[in-house]
């Protein structure tokens, strides 16, 4: 069981309020990812969470008991730090027992769990080695093989592959989903990148100022966005936004159009006109960054390769469905 | 970029420097050796003449130079424990944040810039001074004789001294490689279940026996060669029993002015230190490999 609720949580550092007042829910067995941008306190709350820090204000309830004054390690938590933290004298083996060792459990018993939590990583023929011998993403496993071993109620990861190259990060990526689904864990996944977001979160937080803005699977965060922030965070390239008469006739005061939502016709008739001034050509898709005049800068992204070189005459068209319509505070207006 | 050219360009503007220190080094060892085999005695000038090993023999057999050997080790190994047992706490509590902090950082690190003979009269004359000592009148408020410390417990009294000079710089060395233990591992074993003591002995002290192999190896360096300290405060007495190797060499050359028996002793010495040094590698110098 691992069924976590946040209920108004709060976190200052002195005068500077950091969370203000988180309410979440996190069923058990889902995989729920915390993002947005730096400075937007996704790792203060999951280090509340975890213990580490201790709550101004509101309760975290682990399985319906508060625990905001039980200590990290008798929360049944564990954690996957950013740097591994893995303990650099300590072989493999020595590492993933720590934690076993110190809860005092039997040595054929601590042996037994490291084997089997080793042979699910595929780390046997490492656990004698010590982690300054491990590649980056092997470290990676052996500070996951660590929180695993302790069967804990949930998996907290601190932005855990935001070390490793591009290519082995995708890789970890699906390793730590894959892991996740198989262990049925309950885990709560701190990143920035919203790419990793998308594609591992059963439900995301879109977190922005100490202050949740959406909390939703995540193509209801691409498909309905709560307001002009999530909209603008999630999917890339980034949401164009137009104000002034072109909104008002759509009776918002903000219009937001994705760039694959709007259909780019040369020298066409309807829609908006302008410029290209950058067009970038990446084979699969076309990046087009076109002065539109009076609506500004807009990214138009086009499915394929499209042959238009800066200083072309485009229309862009949006999709009348696919047009976000959002209120003067930002909020969404849904029809 | 080695080239034949620039290779022999570089050979060429290091010779000087290389030469100097070799000539620096070689004189002083190889008048030393050259003493050690004669009989030459500052009383007695005119009268040098080649002796062989007698010097040698003279030195090693003289009952003075196990009892200063024993002292040396004694010494060392006494410095070498307080600086590293009181060390490790005294580290650990600097590297807190604490009010204040800077100022008693540079008060705990204080006795280390003090010159040797400097503090060394200080503790003489004003702390361990039977008489006018401030440990004589902290006695006397409770009703206690005085302790006279160099009649009573001379060694260890010079020990004192020099771990008070010393257990900064331990100090100091340790704090640095506190400061660079990461914040995360601690998390990681607070994450664990680890206790305060558990995380002292399974991440803190680990971590810390790099440096503590550092503060050994220079200490002990410097420790085998303590002089001042026991020439201001004892004077290598009462009888022997402050005399360590450097105090022993120093009073055949310049109390009984026997120039040939100081020369054999100091290669004595030399060799005794490299003994130390093997052995000290051997034993702590694993913890020095990457």
């Amino acid at each position: 069981m691992g069924q976590i609720t946040l209920q108004g949580v709060q976190k200052s550092f002195g005068p500077v309020h950091i969370i203000k007042g988180a309410d979440l829910d996190i069923a058990d067995g889902s995989f729920v990812v915390f993002v947005g941008p730096s400075g937007c306190g996704k790792t203060t709350l999951l280090r509340l969470i975890a213990g580490l820090e201790d709550v101004t204000g509101g309760a975290i309830l682990i399985d319906g008991r508060n625990v905001v004054d039980v200590p990290p390690a008798k929360r049944g938590l564990s954690m996957v730090f950013q740097s591994y933290a893995l303990y650099p004298h300590m072989s493999v083996r020595g590492n993933i027992a720590f934690g076993l060792k110190m809860a005092g459990i039997a040595r054929d018993e601590i042996n037994r769990k490291v084997e089997s939590a080793a042979a699910t990583l595929n780390l046997t023929p490492y656990l004698d080695r010590k982690p300054r011998e491990l590649s980056g993403g092997q470290r990676q496993l052996v500070a996951i093989g660590r929180a695993i071993v302790r069967e804990p109620k949930a998996f907290l990861f601190d932005e855990p592959l935001s070390n490793l190259d591009a290519a082995l990060r995708v890789q970890m990526r699906l390793e730590v989903t894959r892991l996740q689904k198989q262990l049925g864990t309950t885990a709560i996944y701190v990143t920035h990148d919203q790419v990793e977001a998308m594609t591992m979160a059963d439900k995301i937080v879109v977190l922005n100022g100490g202050k949740i803005e959406q909390y939703g699977s995540p193509l209801e965060l691409y498909e309905k966005p709560a307001n002009l922030f999530v909209a603008g965070f999630i999917g890339s390239p980034k949401m164009n936004f137009v104000t002034g008469d072109l909104a008002r006739q759509q009776g918002a005061t903000t219009i937001g159009v994705r760039p694959e939502h709007l259909k780019v016709e040369r020298d066409g008739q309807g829609g908006w006109h302008g410029t290209v001034s950058v067009a970038e050509h990446l084979g699969s898709d076309t990046f087009l960054y076109v002065d539109a005049g009076p609506q500004g800068m807009l990214t138009a992204r086009y499915i394929g390769e499209l042959d238009l070189h800066p200083g072309d005459k485009v229309s862009l068209i949006p999709d009348p469905a696919r047009i976000h319509r959002f209120d003067d505070s930002g909020k969404s207006i849904h029809a | 970029m080695a080239t034949q050219q620039t290779q022999l360009l570089a050979r060429t503007l290091l010779t000087p420097a290389v030469a100097l220190l070799f000539i620096w080094m070689i004189v002083p060892l190889a008048l030393t050796i050259y003493f050690a085999t004669l009989h030459y005695n500052l009383l007695d000038p005119g009268s040098e003449s080649f002796v062989g090993l007698e010097n040698f023999r003279y030195f090693l057999t003289d009952p003075a130079f196990l009892a200063s050997l024993q002292n040396t080790l004694v010494l060392v190994g006494s410095v070498l424990a307080i600086t590293i047992i009181l060390g490790v706490p005294l580290a650990l509590l600097l590297d807190q944040q604490v009010v204040g902090l800077s100022i008693v950082r540079l008060m705990v690190i204080a006795p280390f810039f003090v010159m040797p003979t400097v503090s060394a009269l200080v503790w003489k004359n004003l702390l361990m001074h039977p008489v006018s000592g401030l440990f004589a009148w902290i006695a006397h408020l409770f009703g206690l004789p005085a302790i006279d410390w160099f009649n009573d417990a001379p060694l260890f009294s010079v020990i004192l001294i020099i771990s008070w000079q010393w257990l900064p710089f331990a100090t100091l060395i340790l704090l640095t490689a506190l400061q660079s233990l990461d914040e995360e591992q601690k998390e990681a074993a607070e994450m664990d279940g680890a206790s305060a003591i558990s995380t002292f002995i399974y991440i803190t002290l680990p971590h810390l026996a790099r440096p503590i192999t550092v503060v050994i190896l220079i200490e002990t360096i410097f420790l085998l060669t303590v002089f001042a300290e026991i020439f201001v405060t004892t004077g290598g007495g009462p009888g022997l029993q402050t005399t360590n190797i450097a105090f022993l060499i120093y009073s055949q050359a310049l109390i009984q002015y026997d120039v040939g028996s100081a020369s054999a002793g100091g290669l004595v010495a030399v060799v005794l230190a490299n003994i130390v040094a093997f052995f000290l590698v051997r034993i702590v110098g694993r913890n020095l490999e990457a």
